[in-house]
């Protein structure tokens, strides 16, 4: 039953991932905007929907937390508030970076993730500094007994990536994917053609962003505390990055398959180590893996540029 | 406000040593290295494992002069230049020259590179642990000049003065050797360095070794500054990225610029704003550089 219900959290935090990896695909994958900042929106998703849903601390909890507002809504206006909070951090980020060049952006972006971090660490009145918020609810937690509320939530979570895994191919099989595409590949060609670069790219940033938001709510109603440690560029932005070079980028069914390999790795191979390394060196062992996904993202670039299924053929429908 | 300066000036000059390498092989191989700053930490905690040694068997413990480190860490110096060298010769033969051979664009190579930078972070908390280190524990001892009401500590005296002794050297013979002006050739166009008989391959080596030095020099100094553990050079990583981008793409006069105008501008933010913020100062004054000015204070009008 443990192995079990490990595999049930093991899953949820896969599908999670898989939502961040269609975001940056849309981003990176068809429009080949370096977003380096995927922790920055990351965050913002999960605060934004934390402050929605969460009631305002009353009795002796006041006093040890500051949080802006606590509006007690529904889990669902909580994500979808954290859709819009991070798509409009997003058009902020684009207006400053997008007529950037593609590395700059990249740096740019990792910069404001960084300041992003900072900002909700320093701000206690925001949402209570360094401690964090704990205590967010839990969408349908009265349905099954605490233990297996991973099951619900894993339903929940999967509805999610399917819903919008169908939008995003949708999207990209469009007109509007195929502008995507065609300023990736060239993207003077693309301004010859008449189209606006620059407000494409915003608006491939934006939705990339949106998802990234939902993302964070979805991560942050899973652990039910969130602090601003857990959105550093390690878990944040460069995992995520791993997945999608994995499974291949510009495939959608690609990264979601490079998310669960590289979470596999991930959160498996924490509970191997600590089978077969001795007690002595058992809090040195997680950092194996930050060696193991870093070989690994190597291995790939060098070897299988492609990822494991490589871009998939776009034919537009229209 | 003149001690923020003086406290700028050392921080900016550390940020301007640690950004030159970096320059370098953005200038010279297109490549935005970001495992610079994890090379930084491997070479710190190379000096710190023959400090350790020498510790343990029992030579060179005595203090150098005023300062707060030992006669360890000055002949250490030579073993983590040594390493850092062939580090990252090594890495650019397993990692970037495939990438080179394969075409592949410089987005690619920043890519592997997040791989590399992963794989040092992880190697170096596995043999050292996430614990702070020190090379030398003890008193700091701090130098006040009471008419003008300034202190500061004396190390800072010798790390200013080895950043800019070390920048200077390399500027020297990049300006002046035939080999720095084969190195420039190669920065500025590839191809035609190529067809004027240049050997680009073992230009790079040259190139990726300079870039070694450098690191192994300021991972140490930011050693004795601070402290060591495994997350400092990642952490130091941005501002030196955002000195790079503010200089502008190769150009080792710019990032020396980009890091004294970061260092002071990070330290003068401490006066009306929490200190923790100073990596965001560092990155809001590279962006609006980048909106008015997208090549950078020193940047080539073409690339």
């Amino acid at each position: 039953m443990g192995l079990l219900n490990f595999f049930i959290s093991f899953a949820v935090m896969a599908t999670i991932y898989s939502i961040f990896v269609l975001g940056l695909n849309v981003q990176w994958g068809y429009t080949g905007l370096l977003n380096f900042g995927i922790a920055g929106f990351f965050a913002v998703g999960a605060y934004t929907s934390a402050l929605f849903t969460m009631h305002m601390p009353t009795g002796a909890l006041a006093n040890y937390v500051t949080q802006a507002f606590g509006l007690g809504m529904p889990f669902l206006v909580g994500v979808i508030a954290a859709a819009i909070a991070s798509g409009l951090v997003s058009i902020l980020v684009g207006a400053l970076t997008l007529r950037l060049g593609e590395g700059y952006l990249a740096i740019a972006t990792l910069g404001i993730a960084e300041s992003i971090r900072i900002f909700f660490n320093n701000e206690s009145w925001l949402a209570n500094g360094p401690q964090g918020l704990v205590g967010l609810p839990q969408p349908l937690h009265n349905l099954v007994s605490p233990q297996y509320y991973s099951y619900v939530y894993l339903v929940i979570v999967l509805i999610f990536l399917a819903v919008i895994y169908i939008a995003v191919e949708k999207g990209i099989r469009s007109p509007w994917g195929r502008v995507l595409r065609a300023i990736r590949e060239d993207e003077i060609m693309a301004n010859a053609d008449g189209k606006n670069v620059v407000f494409f790219k915003m608006q491939s940033l934006v939705v990339g962003a949106m998802i990234m938001g939902i993302g964070g709510a979805l991560y942050a109603h899973y652990s039910a505390a969130i602090q601003p440690g857990v959105f550093e560029a390690l878990f944040g932005t460069f995992i995520i990055w791993t997945m999608l070079t994995l499974g291949g980028t510009g495939n959608n069914k690609g990264g979601i398959l490079g998310a669960w390999i590289v979470w596999a790795i991930w959160s498996w191979s924490t509970y191997l180590i600590a089978k077969v390394v001795p007690a002595s060196f058992a809090t040195r062992a997680p950092f194996i893996r930050y060696v193991l996904i870093g070989v690994l993202l190597i291995v790939i670039i060098v070897r299988f540029p492609k990822g494991i299924m490589g871009e998939e053929r776009q034919v537009s429908k229209f | 406000m003149l001690e923020l300066l003086i406290y700028g000036i050392v921080l900016g000059s550390i940020i301007g040593l640690g950004s030159v390498g970096l320059t370098l092989i953005w200038g010279i191989t297109d490549l935005f290295n970001c495992a610079h700053g994890d090379q930084i930490t491997a070479g710190a905690y190379s000096a710190l494992l023959f400090v350790t040694l020498f510790n343990k068997m029992g030579i060179l413990k005595g203090i150098v002069g005023p300062f707060s480190f030992s006669w360890g860490v000055l002949v250490a110096f030579i073993p983590a230049i040594l390493i850092s060298v062939i580090l990252a010769i090594l890495i650019d033969r397993w990692v970037y020259k495939p990438l080179r051979k394969a075409g592949a664009t410089s987005i690619t190579g920043f890519i592997a590179s997040i791989g590399v930078a992963w794989a040092l972070r992880g190697t170096i908390y596995i043999i050292w642990g996430a614990d702070f280190h020190f090379y030398n524990t003890g008193l700091r001892p701090t130098i006040i000049l009471h008419n003008i009401g300034i202190k500061f500590r004396v190390d800072e005296i010798f790390i200013v003065i080895i950043s800019w002794l070390s920048v200077a050297v390399v500027y020297l013979f990049l300006s002046k050797t035939k080999m720095g002006k084969a190195l420039r050739a190669l920065a500025d166009n590839p191809t035609l360095a190529q067809v004027s008989g240049i050997n680009t391959e073992r230009m790079l080596i040259w190139a990726w070794g300079i870039a070694g030095l450098l690191i192994a020099i300021s991972g140490v100094l930011y050693g004795i500054e601070t402290q060591l553990r495994p997350e400092m050079g990642w952490i130091f990583l941005m501002p030196l990225f955002a000195a790079v981008i503010l200089g502008g793409q190769g150009s080792i006069t710019g990032a020396l610029i980009g890091g004294l105008v970061l260092g002071i501008a990070q330290q003068m933010s401490t006066a009306f704003m929490a200190p923790s913020y100073k990596p965001a100062v560092a990155f809001i004054i590279m962006i609006l550089v980048l909106i008015v000015r997208p090549r950078g204070i020193l940047g080539r009008r073409y690339s």
